[in-house]
């Protein structure tokens, strides 16, 4: 007989607000000033100086820091730039290559065990991964120094067995500016990686093995094609800091591995050949954007982070 | 499962984890070399970089070397207004890019990505050339690096912030605002301290970025000098071994806010579970 009214008892209170749709994606001048100070800061220091340093690639090389440039679309710039200095681009490219192959063999082990089989030690891993950084870069690679050194316990036991021979260095070679440019670079390829592998369903791989896959063909047909994403991040995110960087060929190496970094450096703070300098930055990030577009449509993936 | 595929079972549960601790191990042997070279007596011969004998007095005497300690304290000044600018600017845009629309969002995102992906000798050589072409030439020094540790961290802190907050779950911020919360209250009370953690992230990457950077601060420095320009600038005529205790100092210190933010979120979640 008594009507339920269940209204009844909301009537005491105001009814809530309707929905603003506040954590939707919405439209409105809000998000213009949000975002507006970072477009100025990448705007004006980032955008710009790429501008900037095209246009002094294109100055006159007669001119100099004191006396000025003539902006005289000096073209010819580049073709001298490649010719005084294809040497240290190309052994940039192979250096950076190799290390991206090494970090990527390390770093796919260690991203594979935090990913699958640290368990609760996950975090902690992940934390271990990143913490060796916190001591400054330049006093790392100084270490190296010490520890491939020709006194130094790495030689010695390569000495011993043969494979240097008595006067054998490792100091001043390839092999330690490659070496030093893995070190450096790892952790840039392990978290990308770790990130793509732990989203895989562990599940797919028991299938894989409940179809009397062998654990490595379950691997090469589930585990890596399902981790490329993270692949091609870690690749990128390695191979394009280590063609840039000149400090490992620097204190690891000899002026026989200078890599192209060491002469952009030198034109622009030592020489003070701003034209050159200018041209061979050009240069450099214009083969690094060809191959990075090259490399992702091959690699056939578009999520990068 | 025949006992062959068992060993390769028990191989593969085992070695992978051990090969992953190597590398691990492996990444702290320049770490374990600087802590160890922070207690070495190199009066004798400066220019050899090798440990010689045992001492404490680097530890008692940091600021011996000269110039080291205000370079240190150079870079602390940069990094902390770097990290603080780079995070607030940083949050705001990531807080446009998730929760609003507007025109040239999807652009954005790639222009964030951009400075992650160039080289840092091109970025550094592209601002001395801006700062050069208008008139800045003589006068770089610690504005034209803070300028430029800001631009570079800014993507990090982005990037950071920006997962944090795409990973929260909407309906937290409408059940707030269900029960009454005005759309401040709801962000303050619930959005701000949810994503806060990532801020907090985002900061701690951004300043060991700015403490740690050489190659673009090299460019931009004119005479000041920060602890990396002081290491690389000593490295030429023999490192003063105090330069350690600074690299295991910073490294201690970053280990300790690390690791107990993440015993931290652990002892948290432990309590939430019951």
């Amino acid at each position: 007989m008594v009507a339920q009214t269940p209204e009844r008892s909301d009537a005491e209170l105001p009814p809530p607000p309707a929905p603003t749709g506040a954590t939707r994606p919405r439209r409105s001048l809000t998000g213009y000033w949000l975002i507006l100070p970072v477009v100025l800061w990448l705007g004006v220091f980032f955008i710009i100086p790429f501008y900037s340093l095209v246009a002094s690639s294109l100055f006159d090389p007669n001119g100099s820091v004191l006396t000025g440039y003539d902006v005289t679309f000096h073209w010819q710039n580049y073709p001298d730039a490649l010719r005084e200095y294809w040497r240290p681009l190309l052994r940039s490219l192979w250096y950076a290559g190799l290390a991206t192959f090494f970090c990527l063999v390390l770093g796919y082990v260690l991203a594979y065990a935090i990913a699958f089989k640290a368990g609760r030690w996950k975090n902690l891993m992940l934390v271990l991964v990143v913490a060796p950084f916190f001591t400054s870069f330049l006093l790392r690679t100084l270490s190296w120094k010490l520890i491939l050194g020709d006194n130094g316990w790495v030689v010695d036991f390569l000495q011993t067995v043969h494979i240097l021979g008595d006067d054998g260095h490792l100091l001043a070679t390839p092999v330690a500016v490659i070496a030093g440019l893995t070190y450096n670079f790892l952790p840039f390829m392990v978290l990308p990686l770790y990130a793509s592998l732990e989203k895989i369903d562990g599940r797919l791989i028991e299938a894989a093995g409940d179809l009397y896959a062998s654990p490595a063909r379950a691997f090469f047909k589930v585990t890596w094609p399902l981790s490329l994403p993270g692949v091609v991040g870690g690749t990128l995110l390695t191979f394009i800091p280590a063609a840039g960087d000149y400090i490992n060929a620097e204190l690891l190496g000899s002026p026989n591995q200078s890599m192209v970094g060491n002469r952009i450096q030198e034109l622009f703070t030592s020489i003070g050949d701003y034209a050159a300098a200018g041209a061979l930055s050009v240069i450099l990030m214009a083969i690094i954007v060809t191959m990075v577009i090259f490399y992702i449509r091959k690699a056939g993936t578009e999520e990068l982070l | 499962m025949n006992p062959l595929s068992r060993l390769g079972r028990w191989i593969t549960d085992h070695l992978v984890m051990t090969l992953g601790i190597l590398v691990l191990v492996y990444m702290y042997i320049p770490n374990m070399v600087v802590a160890l070279m922070s207690f070495n007596d190199s009066s004798k011969a400066r220019n050899l970089y090798s440990f010689q004998s045992f001492t404490l007095d680097n530890w008692l005497h940091p600021c011996a070397p000269d110039g080291m300690c205000q370079s240190v304290l150079k870079s602390i000044e940069i990094g902390l207004l770097a990290t603080l600018f780079s995070t607030i600017i940083g949050t705001l845009g990531a807080f446009a890019l998730v929760r609003h629309r507007f025109v040239g969002r999807s652009a954005m995102n790639t222009v964030l990505f951009l400075p992650m992906a160039s080289p840092e000798i091109v970025m550094g050589s592209s601002l001395l050339a801006l700062f050069v072409a208008s008139g800045l030439g003589g006068r770089l020094g610690f504005w034209t690096i803070l300028v430029a540790h800001i631009m570079f961290c800014l993507s990090f802190v982005v990037v950071t912030v920006k997962s944090r907050l795409a990973g929260l779950d909407d309906n937290l911020e409408q059940a707030a605002m269900d029960l009454y919360a005005t759309e401040s209250q709801a962000f303050w009370k619930v959005t701000f301290p949810l994503v806060f953690p990532g801020i907090l992230g985002a900061a701690l990457l951004a300043f060991s970025l700015s403490f740690d950077d050489f190659i673009i601060t090299n460019l931009n420095a004119g005479q000041t000098v920060t602890f990396p320009m002081f290491v690389w600038g000593a490295a030429q005529r023999g490192v003063p071994m105090q330069v350690n205790v600074i690299g295991t100092v910073m490294f201690l210190l970053a280990l300790l806010v690390v690791l107990s933010g993440e015993f931290g979120s652990r002892r948290r979640a432990k309590a939430l579970a019951g």
